[in-house]
């Protein structure tokens, strides 16, 4: 009985430590982020494989989710006559929802689990501690590039999402089903607003980038420089990230849109 | 602050170290002059690799003082400790190369960190580093296309690119072959002398060891067991370093990991 009450402690504790090693090096990254900043080059490499090397994925997964999504709305739309509201409906879900948070788990997947793979062998391998010997501060000249690519892809990946689902709905309502293309494109027009709709779903996937970059970051940081270490941080970025986006965008989803109608 | 003798690079007085409950060091007096070369020996997880920590300021210890170059540096600002960093070389066990790098820009990667100097000049300078060590013919070439010995010799090009005054060396001989040993134990000499840096090296190899030190500090217990010059080790009847020098399997130095006794282990409760 003891003995349980010891192992919960142990875990709260442990878990609670962590949890305040994380809000330090948050700190520690945001106060190196100028210097960063000014490197471009490094940002610009760190963009290419953060970014770049994840657009196949997000187009091919953006344009299936919008085809999904128009044959599963244009199914109840028809029951109400109003299938011309397709455009608008997959439009609204993918620029609201699904793009941020489908963008930003798939990011989770390919990207942040790659660099907190890269950073936790840089540290097992003496890499980092090279570099700290050189008087270079590993935080900002690897810690730190990889976050701000994070925050700057994010937004421009979930664009690209929502911009491969509405063809994937277009290709299907328009081109299969036979929706009317003008309406389709019409009623998408009039009924999504750019400050309540897309500039909130930017604002989402900002929010979801600044999380997801120093979840991997750190992980990869403070990885146990071993084969499991490793692997077991690699994990831990993914099932936190995920859940974290998923916690975030309640959050912000009830910010941003409750009472609006 | 601690005494430093003017012609002591680095200081060490009554230095305690201790990981969680595990007492490292315990109480480390060293001085190592400018321009010495000095080889710090002992048994594996006896604390020499935590001595070049503490010296580079990546650890701090628990009590004493560590003075390098006149700056007591437990207590340096972040800036101040870089600053000193500027002036320290470090070669890690196994090279420590940066992966996504080639030969050649592992080696450029302080000059393109630490100072403003155009490119053009950045590439000369890389040459004849690369030149020293004997590898101008690899700069091409990526870390994971090198053989140990060759990556421990780009690790130490980079390592003393800004030429720097003191040089940390952790066990530069482990896992390399009979020529590459001779290789890099030649090239320390001949930098250390050439640059006019003092040399800590942290190794086990004892035969380069004899061949380039001039003292050799034995670690035992967390303190300085033994502080000679190279020709006593040989001539010492210390069980400890016979042991060392000897390889034999047991004696200060336990074979047996503490346990108990292995009749009644076998025999059961």
């Amino acid at each position: 009985m003891i003995a349980s009450i010891e192992a919960l402690g142990h875990f709260i504790t442990s878990r609670v430590e962590r949890l305040g090693l994380a809000a330090r090096f948050s700190g520690a990254i945001l106060l190196v982020l100028w210097v960063s900043i000014r490197r471009t080059s490094l940002i610009i490499r760190e963009l290419y494989f953060s970014g770049v090397r994840s657009l196949s994925i997000i187009a091919v997964s953006g344009l299936f989710v919008g085809m999904v999504l128009a044959v599963q709305g244009y199914e109840v739309l028809q029951r109400y006559g109003s299938a011309e509201s397709l455009g608008v409906i997959v439009a609204l879900s993918l620029v609201r929802e699904l793009g941020p948070v489908v963008t930003a788990l798939l990011f989770a997947g390919r990207a942040s689990s790659a660099v907190t793979a890269e950073i936790a062998l840089m540290r097992a391998t003496e890499q980092l501690a090279a570099m700290d010997m050189m008087a270079v501060d590993p935080l900002s000249r690897v810690g730190a590039p990889r976050f701000l690519a994070a925050i700057l892809s994010m937004p421009l990946l979930a664009a690209i999402f929502t911009s491969a689902g509405i063809c994937g709905a277009w290709i299907i309502g328009v081109k299969l089903i036979g929706i009317d293309d003008g309406a389709f494109w019409s009623q998408m027009q009039a009924n999504v607003d750019v400050r309540i709709d897309v500039l909130n779903g930017l604002l989402k996937s900002i929010v979801f980038g600044t999380a997801v970059g120093l979840i991997s970051v750190f992980e990869g940081y403070f990885a146990v420089p071993t084969t499991e270490g490793i692997a077991s941080a690699t994990t831990r970025t993914v099932v936190i990230s995920s859940l974290s986006v998923l916690l975030l965008d309640l959050v912000l989803t009830v910010m941003m849109f409750r009472g609006l109608s | 602050m601690a005494s430093h003798e003017p012609s002591a690079m680095i200081t060490m007085k009554g230095v305690r170290f201790s990981y969680a409950d595990r007492q490292i060091l315990n109480g480390i007096d060293l001085t190592v002059a400018k321009g010495e070369i000095v080889a710090v020996m002992g048994g594996s997880g006896g604390g020499k690799t935590t001595l070049l920590g503490l010296i580079a300021g990546r650890l701090k210890p628990q009590s004493g003082s560590v003075i390098v170059d006149g700056l007591d540096v437990p207590h340096l600002k972040k800036a101040e400790l870089y600053g000193l960093r500027r002036r320290i070389g470090m070669l890690f066990q196994f090279g420590a190369l940066f992966t996504d790098l080639n030969v050649f820009d592992n080696v450029a990667f302080p000059y393109r960190e630490q100072t403003d100097l155009p490119e053009a000049m950045i590439r000369t300078l890389v040459l004849m580093k690369l030149e020293a060590v004997g590898l101008r013919g690899a700069q091409a070439l990526m870390p994971a296309e090198l053989s140990g010995g060759m990556a421990r010799r780009v690790a130490l090009a980079r390592a003393v690119a800004l030429d720097p005054s003191v040089m940390l060396y952790d066990e530069p001989f482990t896992g390399l072959d009979p020529i590459s040993v001779g290789i890099i134990g030649r090239l320390i000499k001949r930098l250390n002398r050439a640059l006019g840096m003092t040399s800590i090296i942290v190794t086990h190899d004892l035969n380069e060891t004899l061949r380039l030190a001039d003292r050799v500090i034995v670690l035992s217990g967390g303190q300085v067991h033994r502080d000679m010059v190279p020709e006593d080790i040989r001539a010492t009847d210390d069980p400890f370093i016979r042991q060392f020098a000897d390889g034999l399997p047991d004696g200060p130095v336990p074979f047996h990991y503490p346990v108990m006794d292995y009749v009644t282990e076998l025999m059961g409760p």
